[in-house]
């Protein structure tokens, strides 16, 4: 085995041990996939809700009334279905801590 | 080869977090020096939000260069509208000038003639040669050379408008010089290809132009596919809306053109339009090919989707119309927007000797209007599924509008609006 070998497997072993470590950024990667509608860290330009500095209490309840049909919507009632509610709660934490 | 910086890539790696060996590494900041140089091909949806959202994220200590050939962003969503007459160019073109101004983005205006993904180089036809750390190529699509007999050549007689700019411009236009009772003639690709949604939004979007203007006048669909490929039963209803209109033939695979004539050739069939609008079988942008990535079906670009490296091929990354989907994937802007986030993510991890995030999540909202007031979406969403290695669209999550309604034709230009500042504000 050479050195390059041995190198790609350490890499591997790294890379596996990792595989079950939540990534440091992970509730500001999953807000990000929020922004494209919500605006760049939840400030909307306009025709859509900001979600940036509302509490996470709001903005999780109205995610769980989405998910469970209780409010009525056009398209977020589908997307939240998409995520976990373990995911919802480090969205809104991430939005809820912007200013 | 086994080169310096992939020693210390594995490494650092391996060392996940230790302060010693990231510090050891070229791109680790030394006295608040840059993390690294990111080299950015191609400033559509894809490209201009990588090169913000590194920026962003990273307080500006990676440095990012954009090349892209033209002057301003245009957006190809929206473009329908201005073929329809209901947008003029202006509202859906956007400067670059923040990402310049506000995110210290290095511009250069001008085409990239190759890579080089050994020395880590791009060469650029004004500019000469460009050094990197790590590539993004967010090239989008090109059209395939002959895929139709006497179209190559021909693109301003029988244009395809699939890229948003002067060929927006000119199908515009030849609609409005297209006399009362004239044909205007549409021909989809199969698929795999750019915006699923959008060759029916466009036949949509005509007719609503031609049933005020040109009331006699045909929207002729040729698609080549088997049946409508997004939003099936509600582009059926909007179809029947324009009955008597829009005509919609499916299996009809284009053979050939006759450009002077605007002959469009078919199996069994020649159909002669006064407007003859083609958009060609496509693949993954020609750099792709350029840079020596291997392709799969020699079209599109298969990636490592934790990173979005191109399999094989370290240090480049590719993003958006140009890959080969995951399962259910579309091919839209608001996607390529997604994957840039995750390629910009996972950069900057490995700029720091970190792992890629190992759940990531990327989702999709196409609207589409079917007159100048009233739209239908199709929205879904995508986890990173650890075992299959690629992203799965979630059981259960998204779907299509009940009906087209007025109240996401508002939604559609607000997503616009968002998505745009999201990438360039």
């Amino acid at each position: 085995m050479n050195l390059k070998h041995a190198l790609a497997m350490l890499g591997l072993a790294g890379l596996s041990a990792l595989a079950h470590a939540q990534d440091p950024n992970l509730a500001r990667n999953l807000a990000a996939t929020c922004s494209n509608c919500h605006g760049t860290n939840g400030h909307s330009v306009g025709g859509m809700d900001s979600l940036a500095g509302e509490t996470q209490e709001k903005l999780m309840q109205k995610l769980m009334d989405f998910k469970s049909g209780d409010k009525p919507a056009t398209i977020m009632h589908q997307i939240v279905k998409g995520y976990s509610d373990d995911q919802l709660k480090l969205i809104t934490a991430w939005f809820a801590a912007q200013k | 080869m086994f080169t310096r910086r992939d020693f210390l890539k594995t490494a650092g790696v391996a060392a996940a977090g230790s302060t010693t060996l990231a510090g050891l590494s070229a791109c680790a900041t030394v006295g608040g020096k840059a993390r690294g140089h990111v080299v950015i091909v191609g400033g559509g949806y894809g490209g201009a939000t990588t090169a913000k959202y590194l920026r962003m994220w990273s307080k500006g200590a990676v440095d990012v260069t954009l090349i892209e050939r033209n002057p301003t962003f245009i957006s190809c969503p929206i473009s329908n509208l201005v073929i329809g007459g209901i947008k003029q160019m202006e509202d859906i073109t956007v400067s670059y000038d923040n990402l310049k101004s506000k995110w210290g983005v290095k511009l250069i205006t001008d085409e990239v003639t190759a890579v080089d993904s050994a020395k880590r180089t791009v060469t650029t036809a004004k500019h000469g040669t460009v050094g990197y750390d790590r590539l993004v190529l967010s090239p989008g699509i090109d059209f395939i050379p002959n895929a139709v007999a006497g179209l190559d050549g021909n693109e301003e007689r029988v244009p395809h408008a699939w890229k948003a700019g002067p060929q927006t411009v000119l199908l515009r236009k030849q609609l409005q010089d297209m006399t009362d009772g004239g044909v205007f003639a549409l021909h989809i690709p199969k698929v795999p290809y750019r915006c699923p949604p959008g060759p029916y939004e466009r036949a949509c979007v005509v007719a609503n132009y031609l049933r005020q203007a040109k009331p006699k006048s045909k929207v002729l669909v040729l698609d080549a596919n088997g049946e409508i490929q997004s939003k099936k039963a509600l582009f059926t209803k909007a179809f029947e809306s324009y009955k008597g209109m829009i005509e919609y033939v499916p299996n009809s695979e284009l053979r050939g053109v006759d450009a002077a004539s605007r002959t469009a050739e078919l199996e069994f069939d020649k159909i002669k339009a006064d407007v003859l609008n083609v958009i060609p079988p496509m693949r993954a942008g020609n750099i792709a090919m350029k840079a020596g990535l291997p392709l799969i079906n020699d079209r599109w670009v298969d990636v490592d989707w934790l990173t979005l490296e191109a399999k094989g091929v370290p240090g480049v990354h590719v993003i958006g119309d140009a890959l080969f989907p995951a399962p259910t994937m579309p091919k839209s802007g608001h996607m390529a927007n997604q994957h840039g986030k995750v390629a910009a993510a996972a950069i900057l991890n490995l700029f720091e000797g970190l792992a890629p995030n190992p759940t990531p999540v990327v989702m999709n909202t196409c609207y589409s209007f079917v007159d100048s007031k009233n739209v239908i979406h199709v929205a879904s969403v995508h986890q990173y599924d650890a075992e299959k290695k690629q992203p799965m669209p979630v059981q259960g999550a998204g779907g299509v509008s009940m009906a087209a309604n007025e109240l996401e034709g508002k939604a559609a230009l607000a997503w616009a609006k968002n998505i745009w500042a999201d990438m360039l504000a």
